[in-house]
């Protein structure tokens, strides 16, 4: 008989690293449905392709660094930085931008800082950023929701979708000629909000009919989606609630203040809401767990500091949406947030 | 019947909800039929000082007899659990997370199971509280919820810290243990007698019984036994939410009062003391039946034994005996854990025996409780810090514990962490983080170790310039001493050779002369005292006489004694490591500072260089233990990078734990090196026990360690031996110069007794050098 000596505690709770990112990748299954179901089969194949990429740069660099590659890829979290990614980047992006994107996520972002758990920038993040500045163009046209497609013809499936991410596949392909199929391609209502030039809100929601209805309802519904798979991550205590709520509520309270004040040249609370990638970044992008602020009080305040970033870039910066430059910067001030946040020791006065 | 916690309770923060596992060994009643062929008795089975034997191979014993009895203030007696022969007084493997081996009296029972004389009390509200506790001292009770503190000591704070809340605490929240629970079903009144004997030690406003509503029939009996003795006023029985650890002392008051205990402090510091309800029942009988603590209720549980229940088992019987009593499996036992699975720790051996602290035994099958699974990489989820009752954020602990960064662990409060695994549960990740918590505060502890002894060598450094200073001052005032007492004894000698002439003569005159020459052999005698003393004032570290220094050595004695006590307390909450660390530390600071205030100059100047000496050999040593320690820390951060296989991390755990563990049991004989002194108020008394301590250390496990005290104190008693040298040579010295005759003997003499004191004095710093560096070697 051989005792195996270990030290206290004897008993863990079942479930490894794996489990939770598994867990994660699952909850955004109502918004990427939702995704699917107004744009098309796009994301579903951006997700696809940018996991492979994932798990195949991780596989590089963790066999580059001696370590065991199968351990490592069971923890899930390249393919983790795909989905987000894959969620993020336009439905139709072209390969090689996620390619990139993705690589880069996992390579440098992740990587080069020390892997999982040392990386101080949101990967995924990190990899957007990067395509968002470098291809402005091929980042900000987002598909028309596919109900606007007047022409049954026009509809697009997923071998469509496939042969405009991946041009070249339609050469070798004997089928459908892609230069039939023109894609209708319009930026997200938030994108066209900032853009309306010198039209007020209501001149602007009265000439953009297509953006006020069937295009904002698409991306209410797949707000709601990601806010439902967030919901069931909280309820399933992956992660806590401080993120996602602190950061809308900035948000919603810095949009209430200014479209109260100014309404014709300000968005009302719930176009940055459920417009745009809102939903998606409070509750799976803000919330990674190896960039964001740990004690309580400090995700109060990191949240809180991501919803104003992600307004005032909204509506003083160039690009149309901010989370992912919010994230980073928020990323950023994390450690410092940190430090001045410990929570109260048992038995001690008060926090350092 | 099914009981719903009390509303107007408190919480803590954090907490986790493993599966109890209770009900497998509450099934069956109490089992209490086991006479083991052999007892295997630890001297040291509490938190203090290892009892005095009192028995010899050999002899034979009563049952409840004391076979050793309490070696200090904190420390306990132990006695025979049955009648029988001792066979050995052994060094014998103790069931520890070190795996020490300890001294133990073994006993062969002859089977008659027969008491000796017992002593109950009739009517204990009679008896003073000084009485009760030397009863209950004497019964050799300790702890019995698992950190073994001794009782008496723990009903006895402080006069300035008046007790107003006495809690019991039976919430008994680790999975798997129910012995308190069957206890409190089959023994409810003990339980309440006990604690009202406390309270009417303690004199609190209140009584409060801390009990988890997972054990419906242990609150529905005490309450019944509360009813019965009408003691509803006193005492409240509250039913507390099932959470771990809601057991743990802190968590416990938190709990019950929303108070919380201080950082660094004691429960009394709030006006609280909380005890087990078994030590409470123990308390019981050793009052009302006058028995002594010789057997305690332990569960056995797990898949690997058949029968899964509870035991009143004797001390000392070996835990292969109780498993084959519970038909082990063998082929199944993978994990066998003395206490549960959150706090409590591996054996590898089943000769041990069962101590005061051993609450449960589980013997797990590797499904029961699997290897730990590979760990991976923290992805600071966060989940540790939600589940950790201290407020820690143990995920940054384990961060800065990971790379090193001690200094930051500490500022994250690292020594705050009562290493409940609240953390480690949850943990994602499979992370060991208490295993890591574990490693730094040895690292810290280790460090520590080498900032005092640098320190120390400083100190002692500027200490012997000064004494040097001084030696040429002593020396001068000599010389002038010895030139006085000369011509004082010349005198003398010129009047004694006048009184010879006349001697036969007249013997009227021979008295006179007598008395004359008494009278200057005073004055001689004053001149020289004066000289010496002269030679004391000069100094600014004067060395105070002996005499007068009495009193005010036991007071700052007794002090430190109560600080140890009080440190040693504080280890009873779980984290023995930091109470041990912060004890050590105190004690130590408290004999530097002592040691600088005597900073004397009667020593002799070679003992500064043996004592250099001395601690070259000293951190040479302690560095040894820092490469071994750093290897063991390599091993720790390899084990995470080549996570796939973990037996290599475990092992290299476990040898960490062994030397932790060590320290840890020695920084602890450490402290208790000082309250062992502390009732001692006449000085020979605190001599005669250093000496002895100094006699017992180098009996100490540790080797490396045990070298460099040996060393060390060897060093320190050659000094000694220097000194005493040194003055009895100068007094021949003296003696030869200035012609020793009737007169001159008595100046003499008490030059002599002036060295002798100084010798001897030197001889107590000596002792007390090694005691500080006993403190030293946590
Ligand atoms: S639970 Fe484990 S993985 Fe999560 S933050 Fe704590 S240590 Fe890291
Ligand atoms: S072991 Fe320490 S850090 Fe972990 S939960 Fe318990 S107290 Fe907190």
């Amino acid at each position: 008989m051989s005792l195996l000596r270990v030290s206290s505690p004897h008993m863990t709770r079942p479930g490894n690293t794996g489990d939770v990112m598994l867990l994660v990748i699952m909850a955004t299954l109502p918004g990427l449905a939702m995704l699917t179901w107004f744009f098309g089969w796009g994301t579903f194949i951006n997700i696809l392709w940018a996991s492979l990429v994932a798990i195949g740069c991780e596989a590089l660099i963790v066999a580059l660094r001696g370590r065991p590659v199968r351990h490592y890829l069971r923890d899930y979290s390249a393919i983790l930085t795909a989905v987000l990614l894959g969620l993020s980047l336009p439905p139709l992006a072209p390969w090689w931008l996620t390619l990139i994107a993705v690589s880069f996520a996992i390579i440098v972002a992740k990587h080069l800082y020390g892997g999982i758990g040392q990386n101080p920038f949101n990967p995924a993040m990190v990899g957007y950023a990067l395509v968002l500045i470098a291809f402005p163009v091929e980042m900000t046209s987002w598909l028309a929701p596919q109900t606007l497609s007047i022409t049954p013809g026009q509809s697009m499936g997923f071998i469509d979708a496939l042969f405009a991410i991946f041009p070249f596949l339609s050469k070798i392909s004997l089928s459908v000629s892609v230069e039939t199929f023109d894609a209708v391609t319009m930026a997200t209502p938030l994108d066209a909000f900032k853009h309306k030039g010198a039209l007020t809100a209501e001149e602007f929601w009265s000439t953009e009919l297509i953006v006020s209805t069937v295009s904002w309802k698409a991306w209410q519904l797949v707000s709601i989606g990601f806010l439902v798979g967030g919901i069931y991550l909280i309820y399933r205590k992956i992660f806590t609630w401080h993120i996602p709520v602190s950061m809308l509520a900035a948000l919603g309270i810095m949009s209430l203040i200014f479209w109260s004040t100014d309404p014709s040249n300000y968005a009302y609370p719930e176009l940055h809401l459920l417009g745009g990638a809102t939903m998606l970044g409070a509750f799976f992008i803000a919330t990674d767990p190896v960039t964001a602020a740990t004690s309580i009080k400090g995700k109060l305040y990191y949240g809180a500091g991501i919803g104003i970033l992600v307004y005032l870039i909204r509506n003083w910066g160039n690009y149309p949406d901010a989370i992912a430059f919010a994230v980073l910067l928020m990323n950023f001030v994390a450690p410092l947030i940190d430090h001045y946040t410990q929570p109260r020791t048992y038995g001690h006065k008060s926090t350092k | 019947m099914n009981w719903q916690p009390n509303k107007h309770l408190h919480t803590f923060h954090g907490g986790i909800h493993p599966p109890e596992n209770k009900q497998q060994s509450t099934r069956a009643a109490i089992e209490t039929t086991l006479l083991p062929s052999k007892l295997i008795l630890p001297l040291q089975q509490h938190i203090g000082q290892q009892a005095k034997t009192l028995v010899q191979v050999g002899d034979q014993v009563l049952k409840g007899q004391m076979i050793a009895e309490p070696n200090g203030y904190v420390s306990a007696a132990v006695h025979a659990p049955t009648s029988g022969t001792v066979t050995a007084i052994e060094a014998h493997a103790l069931p520890h997370p070190s795996g020490l081996s300890e001294q133990c009296i073994i006993i062969e029972p002859d089977g008659k199971d027969e008491w000796t004389q017992l002593t109950p009390v009739v009517d204990y509200q009679q008896l003073a509280k000084a009485d009760l506790l030397q009863h209950i001292s004497d019964a050799g009770i300790t702890g019995l919820g698992g950190a073994g503190f001794p009782t008496a000591v723990k009903l006895n704070p402080s006069e300035d810290l008046p007790i107003n809340t006495l809690i019991l605490n039976a919430a008994e929240c680790e999975p798997y243990i129910t012995a308190d629970d069957m206890l409190m079903r089959e023994h409810a009144a003990e339980v309440i007698t006990g604690l009202q004997i406390m309270a009417h030690i303690l004199q609190p406003e209140k009584c409060l019984i801390g009990i988890e509503v997972n054990k419906p029939e242990a609150i529905a009996a005490l309450q019944h036994a509360v009813d019965e003795l009408q003691l509803t006023e006193l005492i409240t029985i509250e039913r507390i939410p099932v959470k771990y650890p809601s057991g743990g002392e802190k968590q416990l008051i938190q709990i019950l009062t929303g108070m919380e205990v201080p950082n660094g402090g004691i429960p009394a510091d709030i006006g609280m003391v909380c005890h087990n309800v078994g030590t409470a029942v123990a308390v019981s009988r050793a009052i009302i039946k006058g028995e002594p603590l010789i057997s305690r209720i332990t569960t056995i549980t797990g898949e690997a034994v058949s029968r899964q229940g509870n035991i009143e088992v004797l001390l000392g019987t070996p835990i292969d005996t109780l498993l084959a009593h519970f038909g082990v499996k063998q082929d199944k036992l993978h994990r066998l854990v003395m206490g549960g699975p959150m706090m409590g720790f591996t054996l590898d051996d089943v000769s041990l025996p069962v101590v005061k602290a051993t609450n449960c035994i589980l013997a797990a099958t590797r499904k029961e409780l699997p290897d730990p699974a590979p760990e991976q990489a923290c992805i600071r989820c966060g989940m540790c810090a939600e589940a950790c009752p201290a407020s820690l954020l143990p995920q940054q602990l384990y961060w800065f514990s990971k790379s090193r960064e001690f200094d930051k662990a500490l500022s994250h409060n690292l020594l705050d962490c009562i290493e409940c695994g609240a953390c480690s549960y949850v943990c994602p990740s499979n992370i060991p983080l208490v295993q890591y918590y574990r490693f730094a505060k040895g690292e810290i502890r280790i460090e520590e170790h080498e900032r005092t002894a640098s320190d120390h060598a400083r100190q002692r450094f500027e200490a012997r310039t000064a004494r040097l200073e001084q030696e040429e001052a002593e020396k001068e005032a000599k010389r002038q001493a010895r030139a006085e007492a000369a011509a004082a004894a010349k005198k003398a000698k010129e009047a004694a050779s006048d009184s010879n002439d006349d001697k036969a003569i007249d013997p009227k005159a021979a008295v006179v002369q007598a008395a004359l020459e008494r009278a200057k052999a005073r004055k001689a005698k004053k001149a020289a005292e004066t000289a010496t003393g002269e030679v004391a004032d000069d100094t600014p570290s004067k060395q105070p006489a002996v005499d007068k220094d009495t009193p005010k050595l036991s007071a700052v004695e007794r002090a430190k004694a109560r600080k140890a006590a009080r440190a040693a307390e504080q280890g009873n909450e779980q984290t023995t490591d930091k109470a041990a660390k912060k004890g050590g530390l105190s004690a130590l600071e408290k004999a530097k500072a002592k040691r600088a205030q005597q900073a004397d100059g009667s020593k002799p100047s070679e003992q500064p260089e043996s004592s250099s000496k001395a601690e070259k050999k000293g951190p040479s040593a302690l560095e040894r233990a820092k490469a071994k320690r750093a290897a063991e820390g390599e091993q720790l951060t390899n084990s995470d990078t080549a996570a796939v296989d973990n037996t290599e991390p475990a092992k290299a755990m476990s040898a960490l734990e062994k030397a932790k563990a060590k320290r840890a049991a020695q920084s602890s004989d450490a402290e208790s090196t000082a309250a062992a002194a502390a009732p001692v108020s006449a000085l020979e008394r605190a001599k005669a026990k250093r000496a002895e301590q100094a006699q017992q250390s180098p009996s100490e496990p540790a080797a490396e360690e045990k070298k460099q005290l040996s060393a060390l104190e060897r060093a320190k008693l050659k000094r000694a031996q220097a000194a005493d040298n040194e003055a009895s040579v100068e007094t021949s010295a003296a003696s030869t110069t200035d012609r020793p005759d009737s007169a001159d003997k008595k100046p003499m003499s008490a030059l002599e007794r002036a060295k002798a004191k100084r010798a001897e004095q030197a001889m107590q710093d000596a002792a007390e050098d090694s005691a500080a560096d006993t403190e030293n070697r946590d």
